[in-house]
């Protein structure tokens, strides 16, 4: 959809100034634009292309190896049901067959009111916990087709925006590092000393 | 020329005392090596193939595909490694036929055939695919795989010249990384990477490079197709010869490969002192010139002021009788030749014999738009000196748009090796990313800018710690040449020692200069005497010089003053309808002989198909016309014009007018023009793939330029010098250096020579608004 805003490039330079690398940026400025879009837009990926001194195809070439990327719109909740073995056998079909019916879609789409995206998932690591599903990101165990509807309506209420920000957001406290305490665009070839954990014998 | 790879016999006898020298075994086979070659490199030299498909002598080696695996023995018995990323040590011993080998060579064939649709007889690939090949001599014989295959579109275009097929891609990362590491253009990724990665462009960027045909060449199967080529004939049908690119004067080897006396590819060929087996996409695709419908096929002479056919013996008489009246009634003097930089050596040879049988003396195959061939006479370096050395200066055109394959060369030795480049450019050239310095200067204002370089200390420093090449050429047909020989003599003088890459861009003008066909400035005294009707009878060699003199308004008065115009050429052009004889010369491909690069090399061309229509070489034209004119060359064959030419005289310094820059109103704009890759060439527009790459005429500011004028990119302006203006498209380039404009030259539109005057030292334009 959209280049970068002004406030998203200043965050975008902050990014860059971490490392000793602009290409470096690459994914952290690749969640900024989700953040800013709700997805990855094409329009963003050629921004930070210019941003991080890589082609588009580039930047398009590691973004796409993500599943956590999208490049296309989704709803402000990502609804992620799991799918392997534990939340299967706990009753994850069951549950991904009920969201289907109460959303009206299918998994992999949207609904028409562009709220909830919904999609398969594979392993989230809370086996103990299954089945269990993630909204943005966020966790939900032992979840019954009862517990889905309450969410469900939970989100359409407004009533969780709180604890769970749209979709590209990945907390709500942005981490900010000084200035000085980024290692900066050093080109390694400038740096003389050898780095601190291989200082010597003093470190073995 | 040299040959690729230092040969087996240099390494061993240089084994006892070169401490970078390795001794492995490969099969029971004592192999000599180097430090740091790859085990597959090594296997290369004996009889041992392993097959391979990601790996390639050229480039970074990244064991994608795993086909190479080889075992080594070591302290716990045999290993399987990969032999492309596996570097040779002392005593190390391989194995490349074990049954452990065979089986893991066969297991992987399995598998990249388990997705692999098979469709090689639809395949352009099919009978010369890597692949196929490997898949017969190294692999299973059969699959175990019976599940659908992966499916994609097929094919999708990737840019205007390749198509991809995705389903074919084996993910080898050939392409890939040609694009980035060598080309450095990486506009194709692996995208969607894990059970569906896939080659793709960004969505709406197309796979634009000037280079992207070699990835057609490497791809070792059918996934990346040429559109010049597609379906267009079978590896088996075609015949092929070895032959040298004259496109431009950089000399890559090339391989000629024709079915049915039509040309259909050209494929690069691996010269370890030109082209590293690569090709631009202008001297790989323009083939199709040679099988164009616009060729001459038959001569033709003026009757009722429109050019009819006739015979060889009508036009061959005419042409003579023209010749004979007008040194009969006024003197050698009125006869000129231009052009000859197109032809073979043996062709610029037969028309310098027959010039200097007749007296004439007029002659040029530069047409105004190049240096003094005086460079040739400087101390001269090689391509392969230029890449080694320590520091290169670029003096000259953006190489990646007139020597395409040079740039790659020096951007190679400028990301690998330890040369520097120092760039003396008005805008940003394909080399200036890569470039250690990149210093702008106005037109005319080289001279000050050198200078400056030089007693900068930290260039100073550079240029003291090793050799430095000068690559010497014209970047700007807007100013006077004076200022770039000015430029490098301030160089020679302060460092004897630099020597020159020339890189004047005509086919074989170094060819046609050791000839004898040039001689300093003289086009611009044959075009002067035209228009002045003193040229009773102007001859163009594949000369055009109503679309090629940058002074278009004297390349008019000369073509219409001119009493009688012959015209040697394989195509119309603006030029030959203004000619009283054609005479229809045979083309690249249709002609043997030799062609000499810009380092001097004297190349082979070859001969693959017969000549169109009744055309004939260049030097058979000037035989017969020697003939006519009872001025006996001695020419019989082709045998009778072998080099014989004498050594150019060396010298330090270029002969310099001493001009210098007027003056400019600040209001005013310095032009300058230059080429792109893509213009109204004749082999390009005559291309049907190339033809609409152009990217059209226009002017091209530095967007504060453009503030200040107060006008808007996209619109029509007017460009004016002080006597005449043109009305061309603006755009804004960041690049150009602010107070200049840059005009692409002879672009498809409005023609910038319109404003070019050859007695200008610098043109200085004007931008206004129209309306």
């Amino acid at each position: 959809m959209s280049r970068l805003t002004d406030a998203n490039i200043a965050i975008a330079y902050e990014i860059i100034g971490r490392y000793p690398r602009p290409k470096s940026a690459l994914i952290p400025i690749l969640h900024l634009a989700q953040e800013q879009d709700g997805y990855v837009a094409e329009d963003a990926m050629k921004h930070i292309a210019e941003l991080v001194g890589v082609t588009p195809a580039e930047v398009f070439g590691t973004a796409s190896f993500y599943e956590m990327f999208k490049f296309e719109p989704v709803g402000k909740y990502l609804l992620n049901i799991c799918g392997t073995m534990s939340c299967a056998l706990m009753g994850a079909e069951e549950l991904m067959h009920h969201a289907e019916k109460r959303l009206g879609i299918k998994a992999g789409s949207t609904t028409p009111d562009g709220l909830i995206t919904l999609e398969h998932a594979e392993c989230q690591a809370a086996c103990t916990e299954a089945p269990c599903l993630q909204v943005n990101y966020r966790y939900r165990f032992k979840m019954t087709p009862a517990d889905l509807d309450t969410l469900i309506d939970d989100l359409a209420a407004g009533k969780l925006s709180d604890e769970i920000p749209s979709h590209g957001v990945l907390a709500t406290v942005r981490q900010r590092i000084p200035a000085e305490r980024g290692v900066g665009a050093v080109a390694p070839e400038k740096v003389n000393e050898s780095p601190e954990w291989l200082d010597g014998k003093s470190a073995l | 020329m040299s040959t690729t790879e230092s040969t087996p016999d240099q390494v061993e006898t240089e084994v006892v005392i070169d401490p970078n020298a390795v001794s492995l075994t490969i099969n029971g086979k004592t192999v000599a090596a180097r430090k740091g070659e790859l085990i597959i490199a090594a296997a290369d030299r004996t009889s041992d193939f392993i097959p391979r498909f990601c790996y390639h002598p050229r480039m970074k080696p990244v064991g994608m595909c795993r086909q190479c695996l080889v075992e080594v023995e070591g302290p716990r018995g045999p290993m399987m490694v990969v032999s492309c990323m596996t570097p040779v040590a002392e005593g190390q011993v391989v194995h490349t036929e074990t049954e452990q080998v065979k089986k893991a060579q066969e297991g992987i064939l399995e598998l990249l055939l388990a997705n692999h649709p098979l469709d090689c007889p639809v395949c352009d690939k099919g009978g010369e695919c890597p692949l196929q090949d490997q898949a017969f001599s190294h692999g299973p014989g059969e699959s175990r795989y019976v599940e659908e295959k992966r499916h994609y579109e097929k094919p999708i275009a990737i840019s205007d010249l390749v198509f991809l097929d995705r389903e074919r891609c084996i993910l080898c990362d050939r392409c890939t990384r040609f694009a980035s590491e060598v080309a450095g253009d990486p506009l194709i990724s692996f995208t969607h990477r894990g059970n569906n990665t896939q080659v793709l462009t960004f969505p709406d960027e197309p796979f634009a490079s000037y280079f992207s045909g070699n990835t057609v060449q490497i791809c070792p199967v059918g996934a990346l197709t040429a559109k010049p080529y597609r379906f267009k004939a079978r590896p088996w049908d075609l015949e092929e010869t070895e032959s040298t690119c004259t496109s431009c004067s950089v000399g890559c080897s090339t391989v000629i490969q024709s079915s049915r006396d039509q040309v259909l590819r050209f494929q690069g060929h691996d010269n370890d002192g030109a082209n590293w087996g690569w090709l631009c996409d202008r001297g790989r695709f323009n083939f199709e010139s040679i099988n164009s419908d616009d060729r001459f096929t038959t001569p033709l002479v003026k009757e009722d002021a429109s050019l009819v056919p006739t015979s060889w013996a009508k036009a061959l008489e005419v042409a003579a009788r023209t010749i004979r009246l007008a040194m009969s009634s006024q003197g050698a003097n009125s006869v000129a030749i231009l052009g000859g930089a197109r032809l073979a050596n043996e062709d610029a040879r037969a028309w310098a014999m027959l010039a200097s049988k007749l007296g004439i003396t007029l002659h040029d195959a530069q047409l105004d738009d190049g240096l003094s061939t005086e460079v040739f006479n400087l101390p001269q370096a090689t391509i392969n000196d230029a890449t080694s050395a320590t520091t290169v200066i670029l003096l000259g055109p953006d190489l990646k748009e007139e020597l395409p394959v040079l740039y790659l060369r020096l951007r190679d030795a400028a990301t690998k090796n330890r040369t520097r480049i120092i760039e003396f450019t008005t805008k940003a050239s394909g080399l200036t990313r890569y470039a250690w310095k990149s210093l702008n200067y106005e037109p005319g204002a080289q001279v000050a800018a050198v200078n400056a370089a030089l007693n900068d200390p930290e260039i100073a420093g550079q240029m003291r710690k090793g050799n430095v090449v000068v690559v010497l050429g014209r970047a700007n047909l807007a100013e006077s040449s004076d200022f770039t020989a000015q430029a490098y003599n301030a160089i020679a003088a302060a460092y004897p020692a630099v020597t020159v890459l020339p890189v004047l861009r005509r086919g074989n003008i170094r060819g046609a200069a050791a000839a004898g066909l040039t001689a300093g400035d003289n086009a611009r005294n044959i075009l002067t005497a035209a228009s002045e009707g003193h040229i009773e009878c102007l001859i163009l060699l594949g000369a055009d010089p109503l679309s090629d003199v940058p002074d278009l308004d004297l390349a008019r008065r000369a073509l219409a003053s001119a009493r009688n115009v012959i015209a040697v050429d394989t195509f119309p052009t603006a030029s030959t309808l203004r000619a009283d004889v054609v005479l229809p010369a045979a083309a690249y491909a249709e002609r043997g002989g030799t062609t000499t690069n810009l380092e001097g090399h004297v190349l082979p061309l070859s001969q693959k198909i017969t000549a169109r229509g009744t055309s004939r070489p260049d030097w058979m034209i000037a035989t017969e016309l020697a003939e006519q004119l009872g001025a006996d060359i001695g020419v019989e064959s082709l045998n009778d014009l072998t080099a014989k030419d004498a050594t150019p005289q060396v010298q330090q310094a270029l002969s310099v007018a001493g001009s210098s820059a007027p003056e400019r109103n600040s209001y005013d704009l310095r032009l300058v023009v230059s080429r792109k890759m893509y213009d109204n060439a004749v082999s390009t527009v005559t291309s049907p793939s190339l033809a609409h790459l152009s990217i059209g005429a226009g002017i091209y500011l530095n967007p504060r330029d453009i503030e200040r004028l107060g006008a808007s990119v996209g619109k029509d302006v007017k460009v004016s010098t002080s006597s005449k203006s043109v009305i061309l498209t603006l755009h804004a380039d960041e690049t150009v250096l602010k107070g200049t404009a840059w005009v692409p030259f002879n672009q498809p539109g409005t023609d910038i020579r319109e404003l070019l005057n050859a007695d200008d030292l610098i043109v200085d334009v004007r931008v206004e608004n129209l309306s």
